[in-house]
């Protein structure tokens, strides 16, 4: 089964993807002959059960792990080719994530953290300063800057890993299960937010959830179940 | 630079486990402080001996005598420019704990000979014009807080176990750091008069030391020395002054040998102490160096990282240690004039803070590699 979107650029392009994993001599085929599609600028909702192969796809599309078989292409660049090395300046150059359990380093504060990802490139430390705070501007964290996130609700956590997720400004944002830990209120900042990037700044988001409240803020949702992509859940 | 925060974060993450962990190293290094200190004390003197001096001794032993009529022929024999003798004297100044040595000697020879010891040339002239003179150096002036123009009483229980008054005319300063200035010098010729009046022991001295011309000849200045009192009531053993010193330090034992092996001992220790507080702060953020990955931070830069918080923590317990055993050791010798040149040499400072690097690195390492080798996926899974 494949997922095709017409007409658009696409910016991420999965073709023939397999992903097999082996425990023992078993082997765990989680993905099986997977295409996608997404665009530049859409905000994909990615559903599923637990186990369906969500987490692995995305995990594949931000350069976190490599395909069995099969290529993923993303803004051009052919992931499934490049070294460790290469894979890790690529993802520091294009992509941002957003993690389920906000996934802050505990012993820095919130403008550290969101730093972090600038400590790779030849910023100069006042222009990093700069960019650190217009990322938490955009996420409405300027004066929680100096906090640590022990001192941080859990929605202030999550809006940090997605300041740290864009203080870059990547062309992409995997967001996996972003409102997973959260409330529905803290949920909904976080997903307001999302759609902001999406809709004011251009950003291509793709969200892993389980929440349909979730996926319902994303201009396109696929399901996936056993390894296959469908437009509707399985039912 | 711009990771300092991070590897400080990191360091200062569990307090007192980094604390402890500090605590061993700083020990550690105050004891090689120490250690470097005590083998300097016994075994410096080798470095510091001139190369183109020899000591000439009784055949025998160091405590047989030689005849002060040995002097003019030593000086006849080719290669030899100078000589001077020392008598050990072995007295007590008010408590048998308060040691340092004495020895008669000829002023103006001795002087000639030893050019490490700095003394006034107006100090030099009272010697000379004082038949009890003396002359001391810094460090035991110092200690017994003796000033120019006292009178020492000293009590030898070897000759004649007698009290002698010595005038002090002179306090003498070393030319390098670690020139021994514990010693005390007084005249030979005063030192035999007495020995005359009781009729025991004139005439004799302790050892020789010479000089000689040329020091790519001392083996064959020694060996004629040697040759010259062959097959006399007094044949003598010629060796340079390094080797004398070196034995002199080995009826302690062989100082290296064993300052390396405690040292050994105590670093492999801290090598599993640290080692093991490294690879536990490891596993316990292996999620944390996922999300670094995530974000980009290649398997150099984590490598890079972990070493850097191992290094830190062995350099600043190494520093933080070697700056104590410093300050201690700067209080001069603790046991009282057994080890009178008792300081720690900038060459072991920089040893030491080359061990602790070293020891960072090396602790580090295992613990740096399997942060490398993690996948990111796995890792991000173990949060």
């Amino acid at each position: 089964m494949s997922e095709n979107t017409a007409g658009q650029s696409a910016l991420v392009r999965v073709e023939g993807v397999e992903k097999v994993f082996h425990r023992g001599a078993e082997e765990i085929h989680v993905l099986s002959q997977l295409n996608l599609e997404v665009p530049a600028g859409q905000f994909l909702a990615l559903m599923g059960p637990s186990g369906s192969g969500k987490s692995t796809l995305l995990n594949l599309i931000g350069g976190l792990d490599r395909p069995t078989q099969g290529t993923v292409n993303v803004g051009g660049d052919r992931l499934d080719t490049l070294s460790d090395r290469a894979l890790a300046a690529w993802r520091a150059r294009h992509v941002g994530f957003v993690f389920q359990l906000y996934n802050l380093i505990p012993v820095l504060t919130a403008e550290r953290n969101v730093e972090l990802p600038l400590l790779l490139t030849p910023l100069s430390p006042a222009e990093r300063r700069k960019h650190v705070a217009t990322a938490l501007a955009v996420v409405g964290l300027s004066h929680r800057a100096k906090h640590y996130p022990r001192t941080l609700s859990g929605g202030e956590q999550q809006r940090v890993g997605i300041a740290r997720g864009i203080v870059t400004d990547p062309t992409l944002l995997l967001c996996d299960e972003p409102t997973g830990d959260l409330d529905r209120k803290a949920g909904d900042e976080v997903l307001n937010l999302l759609q902001a990037l999406n809709r004011e700044q251009g950003k291509t988001i793709i969200m892993v959830t389980h929440d349909p409240h979730a996926s319902a803020r994303a201009a396109r949702t696929v399901y996936l179940n056993k390894g296959r992509l469908t437009n509707e859940p399985e039912t | 630079m711009r990771f300092l925060h991070l590897i400080w974060g990191n360091l200062t993450r569990k307090k007192l486990r980094t604390a402890l962990t500090l605590l061993t190293v700083l020990v550690a290094f105050v004891l090689f402080g120490f250690l470097s200190a005590i083998k300097q004390a016994l075994v410096g003197g080798v470095e510091l001996a001139g190369a183109d001096r020899l000591i000439v001794r009784h055949k025998v032993s160091i405590i047989q005598l030689l005849p002060v009529a040995y002097q003019a022929r030593m000086e006849r024999i080719p290669g030899v420019a100078a000589a001077a003798h020392q008598t050990w004297f072995g007295g007590i100044y008010q408590d048998p704990r308060n040691f340092f040595m004495q020895c008669p000697v000829v002023p103006d020879q001795f002087m000639a000979m030893f050019p490490e010891f700095r003394l006034p040339s107006a100090q030099m002239q009272a010697w000379l014009a004082t038949r009890t003179g003396a002359i001391v150096g810094r460090k035991t002036a110092e200690r017994f807080h003796w000033k120019v123009g006292d009178r020492i009483p000293i009590m030898s229980p070897i000759w004649m176990r007698r009290t002698w008054e010595f005038d002090l005319v002179g306090i003498f300063d070393g030319r390098d750091k670690g020139t021994d200035t514990t010693g005390m010098f007084f005249r030979y010729d005063y030192f035999d008069e007495v020995r005359k009046t009781q009729n025991w022991g004139q005439g004799l001295v302790g050892w020789y030391t010479i000089r000689v011309k040329d020091p790519a000849q001392a083996a064959d200045t020694a060996r004629r020395v040697d040759e010259e009192f062959a097959n006399s009531p007094a044949e003598t053993k010629t060796e340079p002054e390094g080797a004398f010193v070196q034995a002199w330090a080995n009826q302690v034992g062989n100082i290296a040998l064993i300052v390396a092996g405690i040292l050994g001992a105590v670093f492999f220790t801290i090598l599993l102490v640290t080692g093991s507080t490294m690879s536990q702060a490891v596993r316990e953020r292996i999620g944390e160096l996922g999300v670094l990955k995530a974000i980009g931070f290649t398997n150099g830069q984590i490598l890079g990282l972990v070493l850097a918080e191992s290094c830190l923590l062995t350099v600043l317990g190494g520093g933080l240690g070697l700056g104590l055993a410093w300050l201690i050791i700067a209080r001069g010798d603790p046991t009282g004039g057994l080890l009178p040149m008792f300081f720690l040499p900038g060459r072991d400072l920089l040893l030491g803070l080359g061990l602790s690097l070293a020891l960072g690195l090396v602790t580090g390492i295992l613990p740096a590699r399997q942060a490398t080798r993690l996948r990111v996926a796995d890792a991000l899974r173990r949060l």
